[in-house]
């Protein structure tokens, strides 16, 4: 068994991870005022690889993620997306947020605008990609996430379940090559998590690079092809998810998945 | 039948009661009052105050104003026709009509020029207040504020194209520089639109001084409703954009523009109206070199602007605090830029959240034009206050002037209040 590799995770049979890097990060270091949110992140995400990355909250795993498309600003160490050296350049984070798609817990879609106007705002404004063309895409992809009825509607009038889809639509309309997820199931009510994480997986059959921060340790085992714990600002244990949840190393990975998979 | 009926129950009806009309106490006029003006006795006790209050201001009101002199040239023809009856002398709208449109000095063979402004001002306001109309309708409102200004000002129609020219030369400039910077082309912007419009002076001063010449009225000569309503579209609509540049720049990451938006914000705030006025007409003056002629109107319209607008930036700053951050995280993540972001998620949607407090400000600037009769402009109320109320016919006339022109202002504030309130329920789409 190969344990504690930091990239050999074995690729499941329809999921190819190739040896290209998507995103490396350094010793990165990130602090909100004194205190140390994150200490020494060394990470390399190869491209086709789908990550989740969990822990306590207050362990810094969405901070991680939201330093990747500079919603977070970090102080110290290097950061690359897709080639992209993330600096405070504008016009490089400009291009690596264009790059990377974002869905987050709150959904954050636009109330002011319909399903389809959310999902072809980008694309038209950053991309611009004519009208037309940026609504065939969108229906295209509504349809994937199974909800072009409601290109006409606002957000208001869908379900939490059906918001979240629609952000993943949004996402998926500018074509990203990686993918984050900021904890997308923690708002939903649970018979609203499956539809979402259905959505997910089937993103992950085709081969998308995901980030993913969440509690859903099912969608962990089956999609995941190496699972990060983080405690305290700093990587503590990573592994694929079959060694990671049958046999933990350290003792705060033991502590935290007894207590989340003991009830 | 109702034999099988007779032996299974004990009871069968065979007349049906039609429906009767519920006893008078139950129903209309009857049961409201009763609801809801004699449920108890002390309420009893108050309605009877209320209509009793009612009644005396209606028994002397409605006698003035039915009973009201229309047609009379001085206070006295007035008193005379009354004959010691009550009644209103309303002969002074009648007689001084004009002046209190247009002031006293606007020359009357040119009336029509500031009245088909004043209806060409609904369709050039109709497609921004409308958002259902075709958007190509906004070319005339560019056009408007030109055109309206030719209308009342006169003079050649140069000096207006040349100044739209300018406007729109800069608008190209700015388009065709600004991927090289947002500061560049605003630079560039402002250079080649003050270009423009410095060669549109010279020409329309000069050469071209009689293409298309209207007679030319000077401003010292505007007056009445009209500077009201001059005075408070333009500010209006200035303050508008200024307050929300003002309301982003005090949230801007750098520190000058965020410094000089607090500072200008804070400062204008703390200061009466009254006295930006005063500095409008008299210190202005001092520190413009001597042969200058700029014009009062203008002064003035550039103090109001700044004061209403310092209002509005912080009407929208409260819009803009209300949003979630999630709204900014949303759009910086799809690779929205600043500009983009503000103009297409974030200022649609604090705008709305501010329309109340941006009415109020509009509305309360409106009135507050009539500040200008204080510096001697002759606008409704100066009109009143100067030569109508001083002159020999008509002093002492104070109910029905200062009535109309309190009726002027609420018909066209009621109009913005209630307009904004169909604005607000169209844009609701969060909660249907």
């Amino acid at each position: 068994m190969e344990t504690g590799t930091h990239s050999a995770a074995a690729p499941r049979s329809q999921m190819q991870i190739s040896d290209e890097v998507a995103i490396e990060i350094q010793k990165m270091n990130k602090w909100y005022g004194a205190f140390h949110v994150l200490r020494d992140i060394d990470l390399t995400v190869y491209r086709g690889e789908r990550i989740v990355i969990c822990g306590p909250s207050g362990s810094g795993k969405s901070t991680l993620i939201r330093c990747i498309n500079a919603l977070e600003e970090h102080q110290q160490g290097r950061i690359v997306v897709d080639g992209t050296h993330l600096s405070s350049d504008l016009k490089n984070i400009d291009r690596i947020r264009s790059e990377v798609g974002m869905c987050f817990q709150h959904f954050n879609l636009f109330p002011h605008l319909t399903i389809l106007e959310n999902c072809t705002l980008a694309p038209i404004w950053v991309r611009k990609i004519p009208k037309r063309e940026a609504e065939e895409t969108a229906m295209h992809f509504l349809e994937k996430v199974k909800i072009p009825d409601q290109a006409n509607k606002y957000p208001g009038q869908l379900s939490g379940g059906q918001q979240q889809r629609v952000a993943i639509a949004r996402s998926l309309c500018m074509r990203p090559r990686i993918m984050l997820f900021d904890e997308p199931t923690s708002a939903l009510d649970p018979e609203m998590i499956k539809e979402v994480l259905d959505t997910m997986i089937e993103l992950a059959e085709e081969g998308m690079t995901m980030l993913c921060v969440t509690h859903e340790m099912g969608f962990a085992r089956q999609v995941a092809n190496r699972v990060i714990f983080m405690a305290d600002g700093q990587i503590v244990e990573q592994n694929e998810p079959e060694a990671f949840f049958n046999n933990p190393q350290n003792e705060r990975t033991q502590q935290f998945l007894s207590q989340i998979l003991g009830h | 039948m109702s034999d099988t009926h007779a032996e299974s129950v004990a009871y069968v009806r065979d007349t049906f009661i039609p429906q009767q009309e519920p006893p008078v106490r139950e129903k209309g006029v009857v049961k409201w009052m009763r609801e809801n003006l004699f449920s108890s006795v002390p309420y009893t006790i108050l309605s009877l105050l209320a209509l009793w209050a009612i009644w005396s201001i209606l028994s002397s009101f409605l006698p003035w104003l039915l009973n009201g002199v229309w047609n009379a040239s001085s206070l006295s023809e007035c008193r005379e026709t009354l004959d010691g009856a009550r009644g209103g002398c309303f002969a002074v709208l009648s007689e001084r009509w004009n002046q209190l449109l247009f002031g006293f000095a606007y020359p009357s063979e040119f009336y029509w020029r500031p009245t088909l402004a004043f209806v060409l001002l609904f369709a050039a306001a109709a497609p921004v207040l409308v958002p259902m109309l075709p958007r190509k309708l906004l070319i005339f409102t560019l056009v408007y504020p030109f055109l309206a200004y030719w209308l009342i000002w006169g003079g050649t129609i140069v000096a207006p194209i040349m100044g739209l020219v300018g406007l729109i030369v800069g608008a190209v400039v700015f388009q065709t520089l600004s991927h090289r910077g947002f500061a560049i082309g605003v630079l560039g912007a402002v250079i080649s639109a003050i270009a423009i419009w410095w060669i549109g002076g010279s020409l329309a001063g000069g050469p071209l001084s009689g293409v298309m010449a209207l007679e030319q009225v000077e401003s010292a000569k505007m007056g009445g409703f009209m500077l009201n309503m001059i005075l408070g579209t333009v500010c209006v609509s200035l303050s508008l954009p200024f307050g929300i540049l003002l309301a982003l720049g005090r949230q801007s990451k750098l520190p000058i523009i965020r410094v000089f938006s607090v500072c200008f914000i804070e400062f204008i705030r703390g200061v009466p109206l009254i006295t930006l006025l005063f500095v409008a007409n008299v210190v202005l003056a001092y520190f413009l070199p001597p042969g200058t002629n700029f014009d009062l109107i203008l002064r003035v319209i550039i103090m109001i602007t700044m004061f209403a607008s310092a209002y509005i930036a912080e009407v929208i700053r409260g819009g803009l605090a209300a949003l979630p951050r999630g709204q900014y995280e949303a759009a910086d993540s799809l690779g929205l830029d600043y500009a983009q972001a503000m103009r297409l998620i974030i200022l649609p949607q604090a705008l709305k959240i501010s329309i109340p407090g941006i009415v109020n400000v509009a509305v309360g600037l409106f009135k507050d034009t009539t500040l200008v009769s204080i510096i001697s402009m002759f606008d409704v109320i100066g009109m009143i206050r100067g030569p109508i109320l001083s002159s020999t016919e008509w002093s002492g006339v104070y109910w029905e002037l200062y009535g109309f022109a309190a009726l002027m202002f609420f018909v066209i504030c009621y109009g913005i209040s209630q307009y904004s309130q169909w604005l607000e329920r169209r844009l609701a789409t969060d909660h249907r």
